[in-house]
């Protein structure tokens, strides 16, 4: 298959439930990849196993050629992985720009000693700042956070904080991108200008999404390929329209009559 | 509003030309104080100073970081009798040896932060208290420590002048101060101490974001041990005579009210805060003979409690004052100052 990123043979066990099960799946570079499925049928877990908050039980996740299960979240994030989170997990006293400065932080270099002695303007430490400052504030242009960019991140309204959270993952450049429930408790219209984003995330920064999402609408519009889990096992694996065609995720989405 | 023209104006210590003004204000000040202060003063204001050192070390772990320290009168010990030792047995210098002294705090530092790593909230607080205690307790048992009798610290010499008086050890401490506190602004507006903010923030997304854990932890660790061990060093200067009994318990509580009162997470909070704590240690310790309230706590405390207690009185009211700041203003006087500050933008309207 493809050697992009692979997903084999995936455990994952809470004392005696079973919350990922023998799962596989593999993503083309480029591409959209929706994972749906109900409520605890392991979507969040598997999304922890793979940026190493959880350590797998057994089974094997290739990125890029390389093993990188049981390897620690911050390793992970140098390979070129970002997430967002479904509870939003941001710095809420930071503000969006600060929060978005942490995405840059595996692009930095400044150590212990340039920040000691970051006396002026021209220090090592404050132009490589001032650098990436630029960088984010591209991000910032792109996600339409102008407004928000000085406020500490606690301070502003859900749908602003979810849209924070994506560009703090996008500062770090991430090759691949998680998003957890990217839509959730979002207005219509921010889930219209989302649905937007994603696509130039995709197609202009060419980066590749792996995502959990809820609402049908955007995954089968959205989506190259679609996986549908239950109780950590796959149910089917296909294009938005094999998916949603499949009686098992009809039984489970709109139920049986 | 300004406008800004460099992306360094987003972080440069004075935002505006009136900061520049109060700060050339608050040097010239510095400057002038020992001309016109007693000898007596300006020994307060050289204690005062250098607690300021170890609170903006102890604010770096406890307000930027999020950990917790009740050990930090053990790096202050460790500072100070590095600092003697070095003297005494290298034949190093002052500067040197001080130096040198903050590394092996900060060398203590990081292999306290290893452990350190595992634990959290109150299981920390009770594994640097046992540190804390356990430093004085080997320095007091050994007799190349001096043992319970303690060191003498030596004269120093700069450039061929014996520091002596008070107004001389001024203007070496306050300039290592003041150098100090600039270089922890620094810090916590570069890379690292953001980095250090965001654990304290939500230590899951910092790591999801490529902030190793365990090194930035243990790096706080040390950089706070550095600047208690370099105050250490100056104390013992100042003391002129240093034993373990020095850095008890209640010094490593009274280093962590001075972050809490003058505000946890700023570093205008760790110098209020050293100030305004030291001030008080340092006037309560007189208490009985004070005009009035001295006499009054006097006979308050003969009648109904014991005459021996009375110097708790200390501890009691920096117990209420801990209190009070926790429950009403977490942010310390730093929060209060920025509701001042805040309060006087639009005046008179």
């Amino acid at each position: 298959m493809n050697d992009f990123f692979t997903v084999t043979g995936l455990t994952r066990t809470f004392g005696g439930v079973v919350a990922i099960d023998a799962l596989d799946f593999a993503q083309k570079k480029g591409s959209i990849f929706s994972i749906i499925g109900p409520n605890g049928a392991g979507k969040t877990t598997l999304f922890n196993c793979i940026s190493g908050i959880y350590r797998p039980d057994s089974g094997e996740i290739c990125f890029q050629g390389r093993r990188i299960d049981g390897l620690k979240p911050d390793a992970i994030a140098r390979h070129g992985i970002a997430r967002t989170f479904q509870n939003l997990e941001l710095f809420f006293r930071m503000t969006t720009m600060e929060n978005l400065m942490l995405g840059r932080h595996i692009h930095m270099r400044t150590n212990i000693w340039h920040g000691l002695t970051m006396f002026h303007k021209n220090s090592t430490a404050a132009r490589e700042e001032a650098e990436h400052r630029e960088k984010v504030e591209h991000i910032i242009d792109l996600l339409d956070l102008q407004s928000a960019r000085d406020v500490p991140v606690g301070a502003l309204p859900y749908g602003r904080q979810k849209l924070v959270e994506l560009g703090r993952a996008l500062a770090l450049e991430p090759s691949l991108l998680l998003l957890d429930e990217p839509s959730a408790g979002m207005t219509s219209d921010e889930r219209q200008d989302l649905f937007f984003w994603i696509k130039d995330i995709q197609q202009e920064l060419g980066v590749s999404i792996l995502m959990i999402e809820h609402n049908m609408q955007m995954v089968m519009d959205i989506s190259d390929r679609v996986l549908a889990i239950d109780f950590g096992k796959k149910l089917v694996e296909g294009t938005p329209e094999e998916v949603a065609a499949h009686p098992e995720v009809i039984k489970a989405y709109l139920g049986e009559d | 509003m300004d406008m800004k023209r460099h992306y360094y104006e987003d972080i440069q210590i004075f935002q505006k030309p009136v900061h520049v003004f109060w700060f050339v204000i608050l040097l010239i000040g510095l400057v002038i104080l020992p001309l016109v202060t007693r000898n007596y003063t300006m020994s307060l204001v050289n204690f005062i100073a250098i607690n300021v050192i170890v609170t903006l070390g102890l604010n770096l772990l406890v307000g930027y970081t999020g950990q917790i320290s009740l050990g930090h009168a053990g790096f202050v010990a460790i500072g100070a009798y590095a600092t003697v030792l070095l003297m005494q047995h290298l034949g190093l210098n002052f500067f040197p040896a001080l130096v040198l002294a903050g590394f092996v705090a900060a060398g203590f530092g990081f292999l306290l932060g290893l452990p350190a790593l595992r634990l959290e909230g109150p299981y920390l607080a009770i594994a640097t208290l046992g540190f804390g205690m356990a430093v004085t307790q080997i320095i007091g048992r050994s007799t190349f420590f001096g043992g319970r009798m303690g060191l003498k610290v030596p004269k120093i010499n700069i450039a061929g002048i014996t520091l002596s008086s008070d107004k001389e050890l001024y203007i070496v401490i306050i300039s290592i101060t003041v150098l100090m506190a600039f270089a922890m602004r620094n810090l916590t507006r570069s890379r690292v101490g953001r980095a250090l903010i965001a654990i304290r923030e939500s230590d899951i997304a910092a790591e999801t974001l490529g902030v190793n854990l365990a090194w930035y932890k243990t790096l706080s660790f040390a950089v706070s041990a550095f600047y208690a061990g370099v105050a250490g060093g100056l104390l013992a200067i100042i003391f002129g005579y240093i034993n373990p009994s020095i850095f008890d318990f209640v010094m490593s509580i009274l280093f962590l009210a001075m972050v809490v009162v003058g505000g946890a997470g700023a570093i205008l909070g760790s110098i209020l805060g050293g100030i305004v704590v030291t001030f008080l240690d340092l006037k309560l310790n007189a208490v009985t003979s004070m005009p009035l309230i001295g006499d009054l706590l006097r006979e308050i405390s003969t009648r109904w409690m014991s005459v021996s207690g009375l110097p708790n009185f200390r501890s009691v009211l920096f117990g209420i004052l801990l209190i009070l700041f926790v429950v009403f203003e977490p942010h310390g006087l730093y929060g209060i100052w920025l509701r001042i500050k805040k309060y006087w933008k639009t005046w008179p309207f």
